[in-house]
């Protein structure tokens, strides 16, 4: 406890690489959750050991791939119900994550716990720069409470810029 | 069977749809109706494979131009569906235990289940859902003349977590396998009963296979029918109401309009209320978050045999390790998840059932509740 301040957690953690089970690396971090104003996204600082996977070649791959479309990307349920995801949407739903990561950091206080449930849909928004741009509505699992929260968010993403998510709202319950 | 997309250009053209329409019954999607197809308007008309060369013929002599919006309807039908629900098999020795099963299929297994293993199982009825659907247990038990200790398992109290009842069937399936060959199964059914209820709330499960996936809740209407749905594990007759629930309909936490408000919630508790004296063990399977959980979740104060909960948890959480390394975290759901009440297993306990564990399977959030089905197997292997 921080005096008037707020609620600091020291973390120690290991991140492992979806996609590389082997791939662990160790993390620290200080949380720092605010007093009173719950408007406020919780302060976050991290130390990373060691170095994250370069993903330079299956980043051009998929951006290249979605260059050539003919057609603006859609696509619905991601994964499917039966838990499926196919081969040319797990790019698709490894961006929602991490940009789901932003808006369940803005969102978070100590007493939730949010996960991404389910992208319900998903739409690519056409870009006169180099960028992609889609437009996500996701679906969050709350914990706590146990509630499944639609959310709109835009996402823009280029191999060498990352992830940043413009625009997200929060939707009411269908 | 072929939809054709046509725009008629006059009214005669659209008198001659309209004709067509009804004496050959053909299935328009849009509109709906041959009295809603107007000039310059999309019409949308599914065609029987065997009309569509004459319809095509009319069309043309009619000098109605169209274009073929879905060239073959079955295979888009196909292609919508999963491909392994396609291969449809419900008897047990074809039975796909790796796949998950609508209630329709469920209900077909428990019954080919009894008749094939008719010397060790038994269904039971146990009551009825709010919509009127029949809940039956299956009762695993070897003939003896000394009377056994019940161990009671349930399954799909929370409509989303498919796995759940996946696991249930697979464990049931386990047993019947290997009964007869596995040391241990078979001192275990010397000495105790197993009773299993596959899926509990099955208007919930049925929910979320017809209209919505992560649908959690029974399906009670409330306000009216303007709200549907109380939390059945918020609902049971254990500090019922007091924290950790929502007294809105709205809420997937509902604990409904009083302990016990719903008719599966009855069902099972007035069942093993007269079953306790009995019963050893009270098992509750849910996902997601990887935890075997103890008694409470109303309250942080420990229950009277707590060390020993722990400690048979604790072996439970090694052996599945052991298995394919996933780990589980155990402790009360006061202190390591968060607080609620009403939940089956606190009522359980407080009844007098010494055991009491709810089992939150795989996985910790990567997919959820919406599990791939290539991870029953390993679930249901490391969990058994």
């Amino acid at each position: 406890d921080i005096g008037d301040v707020g609620r600091k957690y020291h973390l120690e953690l290991v991140l492992e690489d979806v996609l590389d089970k082997d791939g662990t690396v160790n993390c620290t971090a200080e949380v720092l959750y605010h007093l009173g104003n719950k408007n406020t996204a919780p302060d976050v600082h991290f130390t990373i050991e060691g170095e994250l996977k370069n993903t330079d070649e299956a980043d051009n791959v998929f951006y290249n791939r979605i260059q050539s479309l003919e057609k603006e990307l859609v696509a619905e349920n991601i994964p499917d119900n039966h838990g499926n995801v196919s081969p040319e949407m797990e790019p698709i739903h490894l961006l929602a994550w991490a940009a789901s990561g932003y808006v369940i950091w803005q969102n978070s206080t100590e007493n939730t716990k949010f996960q991404l449930a389910q992208i319900k849909h998903v739409k690519q928004v056409k870009r006169s720069d180099e960028h992609l741009e889609f437009d996500y509505m996701i679906l969050l699992h709350e914990m706590v409470s146990q509630e499944i929260i639609p959310w709109q968010m835009r996402v823009l993403w280029h191999p060498q810029h990352g992830v940043q998510v413009t625009q997200d709202s929060r939707q009411p319950k269908h | 069977d072929q939809v054709l997309h046509i725009v008629p250009e006059t009214f005669q053209q659209v008198q001659h749809l309209q004709h067509l329409c009804s004496t050959l019954l053909l299935d328009l999607w849009k509109p709906l109706l041959p009295e809603d197809i107007w000039a310059g308007e999309d019409l949308h008309i599914r065609v029987p494979a065997a009309l569509v060369q004459e319809v095509k013929d009319s069309l043309d002599q009619h000098m109605i131009s169209y274009k073929v919006l879905i060239p073959d309807v079955q295979e888009l039908v196909d292609q919508s569906m999963p491909r392994e629900r396609r291969s449809h098999r419900q008897i047990p020795e074809g039975y796909v235990y790796t796949q998950y099963h609508p209630m329709e299929e469920i209900y077909q297994w428990m019954t080919q289940i009894q008749k094939s293993n008719s010397e060790l199982v038994t269904q039971h009825y146990l009551g009825k859902t709010i919509e009127n659907r029949t809940m039956y247990y299956l009762q695993i038990s070897q003939p003896s003349d000394k009377t056994k200790k019940i161990i009671w398992m349930d399954c799909g109290i929370h409509a989303r977590e498919w796995i759940s009842p996946a696991f249930c069937q697979w464990f049931v399936k386990e047993i019947l396998q290997n009964y007869k060959s596995d040391p241990k199964i078979s001192r275990f059914l010397q000495n105790l009963d197993l009773y299993v209820l596959p899926v509990l709330n099955i208007d919930g499960y049925i929910y979320s296979w017809e209209r919505d996936r992560l649908w959690r809740k029974n399906r009670s209407p409330y306000m009216n029918g303007t709200c549907y749905g109380t939390d059945l594990n918020r609902n049971f007759n254990s500090s019922w109401g007091s924290i950790g629930v929502s007294y809105n309909c709205s809420s997937e936490i509902f604990c409904g309009s009083g302990p016990e408000s719903e008719p599966e919630t009855r069902a099972v508790a007035q069942f093993i209320e007269r079953k306790k004296s009995d019963i050893l063990c009270y098992l509750t399977i849910h996902s997601y978050g990887q935890y075997i959980l103890t008694p409470y979740g109303s309250t942080t104060k420990p229950p009277s045999n707590s060390e020993e909960l722990m400690h048979v948890a604790e072996k439970a959480a090694a052996a599945l390790m052991g298995k394919y390394g996933t780990s589980y975290e155990v402790g009360s759901t006061s202190l390591i998840l968060y607080s609620n009440s009403g939940s089956s297993r606190d009522w359980a306990h407080m009844i007098g059932i010494p055991f009491s564990y709810t089992f939150e399977l795989r996985d910790k959030g990567t997919h959820g509740f919406v599990l791939p089905a290539d991870q029953i197997q390993p679930t249901c292997e490391e969990t058994m």
